[in-house]
């Protein structure tokens, strides 16, 4: 058999290597190489291909996905069994679909799903204080996994991503829809030289990404890379969105906004 | 011939499944014929014929249809045998989670339904913990923490199974059924149930349609788990 790149390889580069678009058109990127730390975007609008994007590298395609398109570790074909087995896994996502169906409590989820990567389960406590500091609602053990709102279901598998997935690629899906302290989240799961592929529109995440991928009609069309001028226009993003943040705790503790 | 049985709760993508691991079988070359087991109504035969392969249906009607299944197992391979096919699948109705209808030299393939929570694997019972491989279907609904707790929990069922991420939409985790069900060994000779059939000898069974025991006989276990035998 071929040489295959296995779990041992902690991984230094993520190749893509283009395929085709809804029309069976070649992508116009045809390949595109993403280096440890970098933090990637793909934007795009509604039905382009973003989340099929994520979804190729999510299970390391190989030609055997719709678009057709595959995806190296370090240059070489993933191992098979890196695809499935969580414990092995070099992939972590953070979904579109935060919803729980789960019938159980925070804290005994939290400790299946670390002892399911090999994991101490009393990681669990730490998952949970550092998902209360991404959002504004406290998230407590006994909860119901089901009753959770929106922004403490992200702000909760962000942490768990953090903590106990603790896989060198994040994947992340529109985390702007979340009502969690985005860019903290964002800096928390690029944090020690991940690859973080993030599907945004928010101006924010989209700047703090080195590159973005734009796609159209299922293809990449090209590839951005942030340039001197949209840096600057990226501190004036952080700090206009500081301020709103603050208005926004203001209203939520009940106060007049001055 | 190689035979598959996929078995899985109603609802939980059987088809969907299927239908994209035929479309992979025929491209690498096999000829796969497909037979539907269920107990009324089906129209998934008009699903399977678009794929432009040989499909059978039986109705088990007033009958098990997993009972019915296994006692004309060897009538779908002689029908598959006569369609000059190479691979049998057999999708079953999907029931009472007290059966399993898989032969031992068959490929035995549980589909279940991420959806359906973490505790669903330990409640399936033989139809999962008897399976070569578990497919687990919508996944894209919930968390990669969810699935990674409902695949652990598969594990703790069935120790040895072979877990398949699949989605009946997108095609995705196809390719990979499609590769085990070419590598399966072909069925030869006689071949036994992995697990025994529900004791099905009641009153039941035989027709009776009033309700509480005193019109019953046979085994009959009471709510507190008590059993007792009423009868000659």
């Amino acid at each position: 058999m071929s040489q295959t790149a296995s779990q041992s390889i902690r991984p230094l580069t993520l190749t893509i290597q283009g395929g085709v678009d809804k029309d069976g058109h070649p992508d116009g990127v045809p390949s595109m190489e993403i280096a440890r730390g970098e933090i990637i975007g793909i934007v795009g609008p509604t039905g382009s291909g973003k989340s099929t994007l994520i979804a190729d590298i999510e299970q390391f395609a190989w030609g055997d996905t719709p678009s057709g398109r595959r995806i190296l570790i370090n240059g070489l074909p993933p191992a098979p069994e890196l695809r499935s087995d969580p414990r092995k896994k070099l992939v972590a996502q953070l979904s579109q679909n935060m919803h729980f169906l789960a019938d159980m409590s925070v804290g005994e989820f939290l400790r299946m799903h670390a002892k399911s990567r090999g994991k101490d389960p009393a990681l669990a406590e730490r998952v949970i204080s550092l998902a209360n500091t991404l959002t504004g609602e406290p998230v407590n053990p006994s909860f119901q996994l089901t009753i959770l709102s929106g922004g403490q279901s992200r702000a909760l598998m962000a942490a768990d991503i953090a903590v106990i997935s603790d896989s060198p690629i994040v994947l992340i899906d529109e985390i702007e829809n979340a009502g969690i302290k985005k860019q903290e989240a964002l800096r928390l799961l690029a944090g020690e030289g991940k690859i973080v592929v993030v599907v945004t529109h928010d101006p924010m995440l989209a700047l703090m990404a080195s590159r973005r991928i734009v796609m159209k009609n299922g293809g990449m069309v090209k590839v951005i890379s942030t340039n001197e001028e949209e840096q600057k226009i990226f501190k004036d993003i952080e700090k206009v969105d500081g301020w709103l943040a603050s208005l926004r705790e203001t209203i939520r503790q009940g106060e007049a906004v001055s | 011939m190689k035979m598959v049985v996929a078995a899985g709760t109603p609802g939980s993508g059987k088809t969907s499944v299927l239908m994209h691991a035929v479309r992979d079988l025929i491209r690498a070359g096999h000829h796969p014929a497909l037979v539907k087991i269920d107990c009324m109504w089906t129209e998934d035969d008009a699903r399977f014929k678009r794929l432009d392969v040989p499909v059978a249906v039986g109705l088990s009607r007033d009958m098990c249809p997993d009972h019915y299944a296994i006692y004309n197992f060897q009538e779908m391979m002689d029908w598959a045998a006569g369609e000059e096919a190479d691979i049998l699948l057999n999708e079953t109705a999907g029931l009472c989670l007290r059966c399993a209808p898989y032969p031992d030299k068959a490929l035995a393939i549980c589909v279940i339904d991420v959806t359906t929570g973490p505790n669903s694997p330990l409640k399936v019972g033989p139809l999962l913990t008897t399976a070569d491989a578990a497919v687990m279907t919508k996944g894209d609904l919930v968390s990669q923490a969810e699935r990674e707790v409902f695949r652990e929990r598969i594990i703790e069922a069935n120790p040895g199974c072979r877990i398949i991420e699949a989605n009946g939409l997108s095609g995705k985790g196809s390719a990979e059924l499609a590769e085990l069900i070419r590598t399966w060994p072909d069925v030869e000779g006689e071949m036994v149930l992995r697990h025994n059939p529900p004791l099905a000898i009641c009153t039941l069974c035989t027709g009776e349609l009033r309700v509480s025991k005193e019109h019953h006989r046979g085994v009959l276990r009471h709510l507190d788990g008590f059993m007792e035998y009423v009868g000659e």
